[in-house]
């Protein structure tokens, strides 16, 4: 039985929710910890998350 | 100032009330003539209006249904090249139909899935086994509803900077709409470029990063009025943003970010074999993911509040029907968020690389 490409689609669109979820907490964790340098944290967060979201969309173009 | 913060939001409300009438009006004329033809069902009416609002199209459509004769829009230029040279007309030449033949310079032309094909007088379409049209195609160069709306957004923000300029040409302090531009001109000088470019090289970057900015923001924000206007949801359009950013990186490379990516100092000989292919790779895949990342975002969001909005026609009770409507709000509103955010990653990215071309390194590592 072939395996339709939505499904792989959608396991990388869950690594990727996975991945922006974790980035965030860990965020979050950074900023109560160092209240005073959460503007570069959430730089860093955004970035990262952003990169990651490329990823998820990519998935869903190939498709 | 309370009555200002209470004005923006009534104009916020304003905005997705407009949205949801407008998407009223034409699902409801299109339900009339559904009722008389028994054609199409309301979900094919809903892909069928989402499917229009996505794709660019030859005439700006506002509002209302070409078959009740409610349709409100204007035409716009359509611009051709062939081997009979420059062809030019209005739109409104089709006739807002797909079967009307235009004649032009001997040529006939005719709309096709929203496609400009030439056809002979009959306009007679031909398909290959797919059924996909094989019919030639002139070169378009059509000012187009995206072309239209870009080029409204570019006199927009010259209007806007224009008098932003002449106020501090009077008076260094920040009146009027300057107070409410400095914030964010500051915001991607001192957020954006500085951190990621650095501090003797930034100055260079600041006019393309502005420009790219408040380009993109407006250009969003102006797809979230009721217009229907879709510019950064369309993928040639964010192709040619990612170009530029593309060229400016490369042009701007100095010595080290060549050598970092052909030759990269300080690991062993052979993965500098390796790594030079996956930096090689990696040039074009940063403009590439700028491209995919702000369409995808702009283009998803278009896609789930035209969906929502489809959901109020679908569902009969009006507790569903006021429910998905505010849903449409808080979505809405969301999406405001989004147009934001997109455009400041878009140009902290753009930074990022410009920041990493023009990087020189004391020491190698």
């Amino acid at each position: 039985m072939e395996i339709p490409a939505i499904v792989g689609a959608g396991l990388i669109v869950i690594g990727a929710g996975l991945g922006i979820g974790r980035i965030g907490g860990s965020a979050m964790e950074a900023i109560a910890r160092q209240p005073e340098a959460s503007g570069k944290i959430q730089t860093a967060m955004i970035i990262a998350a952003a990169l990651i979201e490329g990823i998820g969309f990519a998935a869903l173009f190939a498709v | 100032m309370q009555i200002k913060r209470f004005g923006f939001l009534a104009f916020l409300l304003a905005f997705s009330f407009s949205w949801a009438a407008n998407a009223s009006n034409q699902h409801g004329d299109e339900h009339g003539h559904h009722e008389e033809q028994g054609e199409k069902s309301i979900k094919e009416q809903i892909a069928e209006v989402k499917e229009h609002h996505l794709k660019d199209s030859h005439s700006f459509h506002l509002w209302g249904d070409h078959a009740s004769g409610t349709s409100v829009e204007f035409p716009l230029p359509v611009i051709l090249w062939d081997e009979g040279g420059l062809h030019f007309f209005m739109s409104s030449a089709f006739h807002h139909s797909e079967n009307q033949t235009v004649e032009s310079k001997g040529s006939y032309f005719r709309l096709y899935h929203s496609k400009i094909y030439k056809t002979d007088a009959e306009g007679t379409i031909h398909y290959d086994e797919e059924h996909h049209a094989t019919n030639a195609k002139p070169i378009d160069f059509s000012i187009t509803k995206t072309v239209f709306s870009t080029i409204l957004v570019g006199l927009l923000l010259l209007w806007l900077f224009g008098s932003v300029a002449k106020k501090y040409r009077k008076d260094p302090v920040p009146r009027g709409i300057a107070k409410f531009m400095e914030p964010l001109v500051i915001l991607v000088r001192d957020d954006i470029a500085k951190p990621n470019i650095g501090e003797k090289d930034y100055k260079r970057f600041m006019p393309y990063l502005l420009t790219v900015f408040f380009f993109i923001w407006m250009a969003n924000m102006i797809g979230q009025t009721p217009l229907g206007i879709n510019i950064t949801g369309n993928i040639a359009v964010t192709l040619g943003l990612a170009l530029i950013t593309f060229f400016i990186t490369q042009f701007s490379g100095r010595k080290d970010y060549w050598a970092h990516i052909f030759w990269m100092p300080g690991v062993p000989y052979v993965m500098r074999l390796v790594l030079m292919p996956i930096e090689i790779l990696g040039m074009f895949v940063k403009p590439f993911s700028l491209m995919i990342r702000l369409y995808a975002n702009i283009l998803a969001g278009h896609v789930v509040i035209m969906s929502i909005i489809g959901l109020i026609f679908i569902f009969g009770a009006w507790g569903a029907k006021g429910a998905f409507f505010g849903l449409t709000f808080f979505l809405s509103i969301i999406e405001l968020l989004v147009a934001f955010l997109q455009a400041y990653i878009f140009t902290m990215l753009s930074a990022l690389y410009f920041g990493s071309a023009v990087e020189v390194h004391d020491e190698h590592h």
